[in-house]
């Protein structure tokens, strides 16, 4: 009799182990999905309202990316062929609510992909999780670029490449087309924290950190996002708007309205660090 | 060898080619044995082949197989091996987009390799000559500039030579179940650019009139000008239609380089205009060419397109300010 009972007793440990293990996170991961809400309370002017002309400061460019920027002319994004360019994934975080959602293999319930929706311009992204390489250098860039993620932990780690020209401000200052990213998805209860580093071997001195927070929205839901170009300005073909170096009085106004020198507004590096704020201090300089 | 080194490699050794012109365009400018061509399917009907010198656009179907530029010979073999894994149909038509060697110097191996469409009257007087070869259709400057008078040298050898040319500015095919058309720019990378559009597979291949990897390579000794090359991205906008936004809709293979859509286009031609209005009017206040090339018009963009040790940043200036400025 007893003999007979230890098959039953061994389905139940194992019943009990599996019911374990299922509840367990895997590898670390946890959950992602669902729509979250974006929280405007860090660098507002960078998001909603968008960037002065000339605000350059506290970004880590080189100076050929500044120039990029002072040559810049609003006028460009009237051009029809410009009124949609969606923002890039790398800028993307920056602007509005975002739905999360996982792809999984149905038969192995392995995670195949996290899909992210923007709310802005609608774009829509993939982070492979399934190991899969990243494509040849000949291959399509995109906007959002190719993802490929993997855990750190409870923190989601993804590297993007592949990306088309984008933006590191939307004031002109150019992210090129070689830049690779690298993002931390990390969820505390119902907030998520979303960091960004850009590395760009051709426009930045150093690598570019941002930060942005979302809070779980339980209702949430994301409206559509139709763009449709239309002709603004009747222009002769093949107009591009841009100053000539050294013309563009605008850059001035930034540093005028807020009293902030020159050199600091034009960014660089050194103009990331406090010791940068204390040397403008011990100079004399006071921000308006 | 990562292929951007590839790439540039290869600009800098075609590139002697026109730079010291007339060259032969059948020598080999370096070791082959270790390239390799990668294959890319673009869509519809239409592939990227990348390995050593301008890309190659495939278009294969029912009727056959139809590339537009064709390498250096040395690759023929790889070339034709990377074409038989996309068909096992004959190759009928090479459209060459232009003269230079990094796009023609595999012409003559590529066109014995294929078979002219050919039936009825014609197979029969003919024979077996009739369908003998490949065709290579082009712009009739690109012949010109190919060729030379009876008793002269030419750059390229015959058989490498366009065996179908068009004098106007378009000329139209029905291949593999879609309308091929075959645009020419005047003078923008030379005086003889075609590029080619597939309206179903919705695939332009632009030969050097946009590339990914340099500045553009303007020819001036072979007619090329800044503005025909402004124009020539403008025609090149004007085909595509995006899904949304820049993106998706028109692919587009360019000379050298990365495959591309609606952004990438957009992004050299507002490169390449604004660093032509600059030097516009540096000329127009009277600066010499050192005094431009001193201004540092191209600074920007330098680190995008500034790396070449064939086509440099200095070239390329040289290049826009002499189209740019009045002749006397």
């Amino acid at each position: 009799m007893k003999y007979l009972q230890r098959p039953k007793i061994a389905h139940r440990l194992l019943l009990i182990a599996a019911t374990a293990l299922l509840c367990m996170p895997a590898f670390g991961q946890i959950n992602l999905s669902g729509v979250w809400q974006n929280q405007l309370d860090e660098d507002f002017p960078d998001r909603l309202a968008g960037p002065e002309l000339g605000d350059f400061a506290g970004l880590p460019i080189n100076a050929p990316d500044r120039l990029r920027g002072e040559t810049w002319d609003a006028s460009l994004i009237t051009l029809p062929e410009y009124q949609c360019r969606v923002h890039p994934s790398d800028y993307a975080s920056a602007f509005a609510d975002i739905r999360i959602w996982e792809e999984y293999d149905r038969d192995s319930q392995n995670l195949v992909a996290i899909h992210l929706h923007h709310f802005a311009w609608a774009t829509e992204r993939t982070i492979w999780m399934d190991g899969r390489p990243h494509p040849p250098e000949y291959a399509l860039h995109t906007a959002m670029g190719f993802s490929t993620g993997k855990w750190d932990g409870d923190i989601l780690t993804v590297t993007t490449d592949h990306l088309k020209e984008g933006w590191f401000r939307r004031n002109g200052l150019a992210r090129s087309d070689r830049a690779v990213v690298t993002e931390h998805f990390i969820r505390h209860d119902n907030g998520l924290t979303w960091v960004t580093v850009v590395n760009d071997p051709a426009y930045l001195e150093e690598p570019l950190f941002r930060s942005r927070d979302y809070v779980f929205s339980v209702a949430g839901q994301i409206a559509p996002y139709p763009c449709e170009s239309v002709e603004e300005i009747i222009r002769p073909r093949g107009v591009i708007p841009h100053h000539l170096p050294g013309t563009n009085t605008f850059l001035k106004e930034y540093q005028d309205r807020h009293g902030i020198p020159a050199d600091a507004a034009m960014g660089g590096a050194k103009t990331m660090y406090p010791e940068y704020r204390a040397k403008l201090k011990g100079a004399g300089v006071q921000p308006k | 060898m990562r292929m951007t080194q590839i790439i540039l490699a290869t600009l800098a050794a075609a590139g002697l080619a026109f730079a010291q012109a007339p060259a032969r365009a059948g020598a080999a400018p370096q070791n082959f044995d270790n390239v390799e061509i990668h294959t890319l399917p673009a869509q519809g009907s239409v592939y990227m082949l990348v390995g050593s010198g301008g890309n190659i656009t495939v278009q294969a179907g029912k009727d056959g197989v139809l590339i537009v530029d064709t390498e250096y010979a040395a690759l023929a073999d790889k070339i034709l091996a990377a074409i038989k894994k996309i068909s096992d149909e004959p190759l009928r038509y090479i459209i060459n987009t232009h003269y230079h060697p990094d796009h023609t110097n595999g012409n003559e191996r590529l066109r014995k390799a294929g078979a002219t469409i050919a039936g009825g009257n014609v197979a029969g007087d003919l024979g077996a000559e009739a369908s003998a070869g490949a065709q290579i259709i082009a712009h009739v400057n690109v012949l010109d500039r190919m060729s030379a008078p009876t008793g002269q040298q030419a750059s390229a050898p015959q058989g490498a030579w366009p065996t179908d040319t068009f004098i106007g500015n378009e000329k139209k095919l029905w291949f593999n179940n879609e309308g091929v058309e075959i645009i020419h720019i005047a003078n923008a990378h030379t005086d003889g650019d075609s590029i080619v559009y597939f309206r179903k597979s919705d695939v332009i291949s632009t030969g050097d009139l946009f590339v990914t990897t340099t500045y553009p390579i303007i020819d001036v000794a072979a007619g090329g000008t800044i503005n025909g090359y402004i124009e020539g991205l403008n025609r090149i906008i004007d085909l595509i239609v995006p899904v949304y936004g820049q993106e998706g809709g028109t692919l587009v293979i360019p000379g050298h380089g990365r495959l591309c859509d609606l952004g990438d286009v957009l992004n050299y031609r507002e490169m390449v205009t604004i660093i032509r209005d600059r030097v516009q009017d540096m000329i127009k206040k009277g600066m010499t060419l050192e005094q431009v090339k001193a201004a540092k018009p191209t600074f920007d963009y330098d680190p995008l397109y500034g790396s070449s040790t064939f086509w440099t940043t200095d070239r390329f200036v040289e290049a826009v300010y002499k189209t740019l400025t009045p002749k006397k």
